[in-house]
């Protein structure tokens, strides 16, 4: 069968997406994922040439509201869910090596 | 008969004459789930104490005459609805220990009309699957037949409402995930037209899908609740300024004048079980009998709807769930010395393979080289979808079809198959990629007596012609009278 999808490309596309594949999921992933994009290409068959794409059901402009102060969540409250803080700021790993 | 079987509107009389007490009916709600959740696995959490001290002070209110539509009856709430204070997990273990600090505006709305949280239900993760088998928390069964999946992603919303765990559920829909369940459980569920009802609180999946929506035991309570969580708010930029009718005054015998479009390619799906077809053909009968007009309309792009769906849901999930970082909220990883490699081991042990699987499939087909083959290629067929629809509601006020192409599924059935289990989403997935209203109403059971849903669709904010339909045809049947046996 004709792979749609290597390997190499699943674990490349894990990078971008910040997800890190163990080895046994990769092949099983690469079959599943070739598999359905095999299937994407019934889309071929559809004549598109001129056709809008849509990307918002409903006909609205843009949602506009008034310059207003309103209450809201204070630092604490916002931060309550941090698996690690520390005065009020979120604390994370190295950043630069 | 039992407290906790009644509907919501039975229920709102008895309270409102007096003849039950809101503590009464919520330690009913919570005796049942003791004795029969253990079988089910509808609820991830219960708020039993906070539900009785609410329960509690419903009943003070109704003694000072002051009740509203849903005072003192026990809902649940599928667990990707924000509840302040409480547990809102989406089915995953990376948000296992999560605890909102703010309300859906739903929940909001639900409270102000005072409505009691049982807890929260069970679902695949961020809602993605057919059958709730992906949610990494627990597994849910069909109530109808315990080695059957109840449907998804809402399945423990459907679960809880058929076992009359809780008089009412709210579930959300991003391609069938209200309507599915609903049918594989003998209930009622509605996806409101897209913008009807605030997403602000709704861990988002699919934002230009997304819906949150009713599951009830009848159509009245559908209307009911609808009545309760419609509306514009300006906290959700996509909900729409619309007035909201009072649905219930939609409920009203006769469909004279009323004409139903059966779509010819939705009878032609391979896989369409024959007891489906029966049921739904059946159903289409009797609503013709009921005074509506019956035509054929043809829906030409239906053979690509599942191809466009399971590209564009993927790519905007794969967007969403990028805020899961182990930064702000969340689980994280805490061996890994860099940030990078925090992210990644985060992720990959926080998120099950179905959201992976997606993460990847939106990614793949966002990335370079492939937006035009895939994602525009997607957009520009979804367009064609909607424009059928557009024609076909030209001849027509409703739509009615199957649900899904056979009843539920066994557990484990469909698991290792992601294209299969995509595949059975073929009838609900276009009323998403449209926006338009569907609703799923119990309409049969197989010869193994699991039941069966017919889908009613609809223009755009016609929620009350769905209704109309669906409520006639309830008046005529029984099937949403029936109850599993637990």
């Amino acid at each position: 069968m004709e792979t749609k999808i290597t390997k190499e490309e699943i674990i490349h596309v894990a990078n971008l997406a910040h997800l890190q594949m163990e080895d046994a999921s990769i092949d099983k992933f690469a079959e599943q994922i070739g598999i359905i994009l095999k299937y994407f290409d019934t889309l071929n068959r559809v004549d598109t040439e001129g056709v809008k794409p849509t990307s918002h059901a409903i006909f609205l402009t843009n949602a506009f509201r008034d310059d207003e102060e309103k209450k809201h969540l204070n630092r604490e409250e916002a931060m309550a869910g941090a698996p690690e803080k520390e005065e009020g700021y979120f604390l994370v790993p190295k950043v630069i090596g | 008969m039992n407290l906790y079987e009644l509907t919501i509107q039975k229920a709102h009389q008895m309270i409102k004459n007096k003849e039950i007490s809101s503590v009464e009916l919520t330690r009913a709600v919570f005796d049942r789930i003791d004795k029969i959740d253990h079988q089910v696995g509808a609820y991830i959490t219960l708020t039993q104490a906070l539900a009785m001290k609410q329960a509690d002070h419903a009943d003070q209110m109704i003694a000072k005459g002051k009740i509203s539509l849903l005072t003192g009856i026990p809902v649940a709430i599928k667990d990707l609805i924000c509840t302040k204070g409480i547990h809102t997990t989406c089915g995953s273990k990376i948000l296992k220990n999560f605890i909102p600090p703010y309300n859906a505006s739903v929940i909001n709305k639900l409270k102000r009309a005072g409505a009691i949280v049982v807890g929260k239900v069970n679902m695949d993760e961020f809602g993605m699957g057919s059958s709730t088998e992906n949610s990494s928390l627990k597994l849910t069964r069909n109530p109808w037949a315990l080695d059957r999946v109840p449907g998804g992603s809402s399945g423990g919303s459907a679960a809880a409402v058929s076992a009359d765990m809780c008089l009412g559920a709210l579930g959300s829909d991003t391609g069938g995930s209200i309507r599915q369940p609903a049918s594989h459980c003998g209930v009622v569920g509605m996806k409101p037209t897209y913008g009807r009802v605030s997403r602000f609180g709704l861990v988002a999946f699919a934002s230009s899908l997304d819906q949150i929506g009713p599951i009830t035991k009848d159509v009245t309570d559908c209307a009911m609740v609808l009545n309760i969580i419609s509306g514009y708010d300006h906290k959700d930029s996509t909900s729409v300024p619309k007035d909201v009718p009072d649905y219930t005054h939609f409920l009203k015998p006769g469909l004279n004048g009323c004409t139903i479009g059966i779509p010819k390619e939705y009878f032609e799906v391979n896989g369409l079980d024959p007891s489906v077809y029966e049921s739904v053909t059946h159903a289409i009968k009797t609503i013709e009998g009921l005074g509506a007009k019956c035509i054929e309309v043809s829906l030409p792009h239906t053979a690509y709807a599942v191809a466009a769906y399971y590209i564009i849901a993927p790519c905007e999930a794969s967007s969403n769930l990028a805020r899961y970082d182990g930064v702000k909220y969340g689980a994280r990883d805490k061996t890994q010395p860099s940030m990078i490699d925090m992210y990644r081991r985060t992720r990959s042990k926080g998120f099950g393979p179905e959201v992976q699987r997606r993460i990847i499939l939106g990614t793949y087909s966002l990335s370079a080289g492939y937006y035009d083959a895939y994602y525009n290629k997607a957009s520009q067929v979804r367009t064609l979808i909607m424009e059928d629809f557009n024609q076909a509601f030209e001849a027509c006020d409703v739509i009615l079809s199957p649900v899904a192409p056979t009843p539920a599924f066994k557990i484990g059935e469909n698991i290792d198959d992601p294209l299969t289990m995509y595949l059975s989403d073929i009838y609900t997935l276009s009323a998403n990629l449209a926006g338009i209203p569907g609703m799923s109403v119990p309409c049969g059971f197989s010869k193994d007596g699991l039941p069966i849903g017919l889908q009613i669709l609809g223009k755009h904010f016609n929620e009350k012609m769905l209704l109309k339909v669906a409520y006639n045809f309830e008046q005529t049947t029984d099937f949403h009278k029936q109850k599993p046996a637990l």
